[in-house]
């Protein structure tokens, strides 16, 4: 599995036909419902009722059943919405940055990387909508005239994040979208039943290959990934801003922005191997997500994973380097204070764990990747949970100091959105190609209409 | 005899694989046709040339309505922080400009990314699901693994038999003519 690098690697194993890879992946769709799929839709589904169940109850009695208090105004809700969103961000990197730096290989990834985008942005979008107390006002956030006369405060970050995930969720869709039409229309041309023939050919919209096609599609999938790679460095800095632009400290320091998107990749990265670990098991093409597709996602997750450490260590140098007593105190008090259980908890999954990468036995062992990217997001769970938290409840005036604790309608809310983002990934996995079949073919070496002329790709 | 000429949609040739078809396409292209396609499951490298086709328009056309995107963006803003419903918020200056820059860029990107997805399906004339190719047994393998030339009838050249044998001559596997209904 050595990559030499003068020479690459084939980045599908097992000599692939163009018919082989179609057969493989369409087939995943075509065959008839698997037992475990039922099983496992149901449980989240469940999962789905007890989100709508807590969401509800919320409406219902009010934001008292939530752990949050003054002073800790903002509690699991806010957290739970930056790690979804974060989480979000390695499927459009996959998509769209590696996509402008010409790696081939994420080719086998990316339809599920986008797709998992896609579920965890909807997840995350939940939390701003129902904190705000008076759900039924929500309309208040967009800019759209009323007979009060009322408009938003466009210079508030939390105005910011509703443009800036809002755009970033629709842009993902379409991009995920235009991508899968010749995918589509690969599903449609196999149909053999009445409904798939129809809502295949309704969905593939009559694409028929034509390179007259071809020329407009491939210049609307650039575009959509140049668009794409600013929009999600901007998405998850305007999330940090929602911190960066208080005074309070720990949150007041301009590291937050590149912090977040850093940390965003790296716990992206960490899901997208997870994710990607168990269907290539389950739907046993190992052979397209290879062992050279994991490692790159290591070798990401360990680079992203030094850049946060980087990070953890500066903000305790500017917090020493300040002199400002309320800016060193916030740091030692994470460390060191009531909740020091989780910032360690961090230091631990995010700092240490990627370091287990730097070695190739470890960072080519599938229970190793496996094991080490579900603490990856545990940690990255505790990052955003240590920011908002140590900072609220230990801010300047001691007498207002008090200790966060969520209630049940918080932890189970989180929970509910894993069944939401389950049941997504579930039916997409049930119902689309997972792997974007068009890509991976165009990137065989047997694509290249001059492959015969040189040995390069 | 006249009136089958009148439905007849065009040629399809089939090729074995993407060098074939490059090659076929490049000829097809000398030999003066204007109205003819090549499909295929992914993009061949080069085709575009192959078939003398014009760069496509659309980044154009995108850039501009990023733009303007943008300069709605930061039209709102301004109307409605100076205009519409000025506050004093801490002091700062009612044409806060600085501060527009997020929203301003959000939606400068989604007015882009519409358009090109949009544009694409209007460059394309997409949704168009009855296309005569679809009436050929043969294309149905298009999408998993095949590779087709279609020479469409109003092309000025065209003609039933002269096409055909020149599409079997530049190394077409099979060639059939299309039927318009």
């Amino acid at each position: 599995m050595s990559q030499t690098p003068t020479k690459a690697e084939p980045l599908i194993l097992g000599n692939p036909t163009f018919a082989s890879i179609t057969e493989q992946v369409s087939e995943i769709t075509e065959r008839k419902t698997p037992l475990p799929w039922y099983i496992l839709f149901t449980m989240s589904v469940s999962l789905v009722m007890l989100l709508f169940g807590m969401i509800g109850y919320l409406l219902f009695k009010g934001i008292g059943v939530w752990g949050v208090n003054i002073p800790v105004g903002w509690g699991w809700a806010i957290i739970n919405f930056v790690f979804w969103v974060g989480i979000g961000h390695a499927g459009t990197l996959i998509s769209a940055i590696l996509f402008l730096l010409r790696q081939r290989w994420r080719t086998s990834i990316n339809r599920f990387a986008e797709a998992m985008t896609i579920f965890a942005v909807m997840c995350a979008l939940i939390f701003p909508g129902i904190h705000v107390g008076r759900m039924w006002v929500v309309y208040w956030m967009f800019p759209v005239p009323n007979q009060m006369g009322i408009w938003q405060n466009f210079r508030s970050p939390l105005e910011w994040d509703i443009f800036a995930v809002f755009t970033y969720f629709l842009v993902s869709s379409m991009f995920w979208f235009v991508g899968l039409i010749p995918d589509l229309a690969t599903l449609r041309d196999r149909a053999k039943t009445f409904w798939r023939k129809k809502i295949f050919g309704f969905l593939s919209l009559g694409w028929r290959g034509g390179n007259r096609q071809w020329k407009h599609y491939e210049l609307a999938y650039l575009l959509l990934a140049g668009l794409s790679t600013p929009l999600v460095l901007s998405v998850h800095s305007v999330v940090s801003t929602d911190f960066a632009t208080s005074q309070l400290p720990g949150w007041h320091t301009t590291i937050l922005p590149p912090y977040f998107v850093a940390g965003a990749v790296f716990s992206g990265f960490a899901m997208v191997t997870t994710l990607a670990i168990i269907v290539r098991r389950v739907f046993k093409i190992e052979h397209i997500i290879t062992m050279r597709h994991l490692e790159n996602m290591a070798k990401i997750m360990l680079a992203t994973g030094l850049m946060v450490g980087y990070a953890y260590s500066m903000e305790f140098f500017m917090a020493w380097y300040s002199g400002n007593i309320y800016e060193r105190f916030a740091l030692i008090n994470r460390a060191f204070g009531p909740y020091a259980w989780a910032y360690w908890i961090m230091i631990s999954c995010n700092v240490l764990t990627p370091q287990l990468f730097w070695f190739k036995k470890l960072r080519t062992s599938i229970p190793v990747l496996f094991i080490a990217t579900i603490f990856i997001n545990i940690g990255m769970w505790f990052e955003r949970f240590v920011i908002v938290v140590s900072s609220l409840s230990r801010d300047f005036l001691p007498s207002s100091w008090a200790y966060y604790s969520p209630t049940w309608v918080d932890i189970l809310t989180f929970v509910g959105t894993f069944g939401l983002f389950f049941s997504l990934f579930l039916l997409f996995i049930r119902f689309l190609p997972i792997v974007a079949m068009a890509e991976v073919k165009g990137s065989l070496p047997e694509a290249d209409p001059h492959s015969h002329d040189h040995g390069k790709h | 005899m006249a009136d089958e000429k009148k439905n007849i949609y065009g040629a399809l040739a089939e090729f074995t694989d993407p060098a074939a078809l490059l090659a076929a396409a490049e000829k097809v292209r000398d030999a003066g046709y204007h109205c003819f396609d090549c499909h295929s499951s992914f993009p061949i490298h080069g085709m575009d040339e192959a078939m003398g086709l014009k760069r496509s328009p659309l980044g154009w056309i995108v850039g501009f309505m990023a733009l303007v995107g943008g300069v709605l963006g930061l039209l709102l803003q301004t109307w409605v922080h100076t205009k519409a419903y000025p506050l004093v918020i801490a002091g700062k200056p009612f044409f806060s400009y600085q501060a527009y820059v997020p929203v301003t860029f959000g939606l400068a990107v989604l007015f882009g990314a519409v358009t090109a997805v949009v544009g694409m399906l209007v460059l394309n004339r997409l949704p168009h699901p009855w296309h005569p190719v679809f009436f050929s047994d043969h294309f149905e393998k298009m999408t998993t693994d095949g590779f087709f030339l279609s020479i469409e009838q109003q092309d000025q050249q065209f003609d039933a038999v002269k096409t055909v044998a020149f599409l079997n001559k530049i190394g077409a596997q099979h060639v059939e003519l299309l039927q318009e209904e």
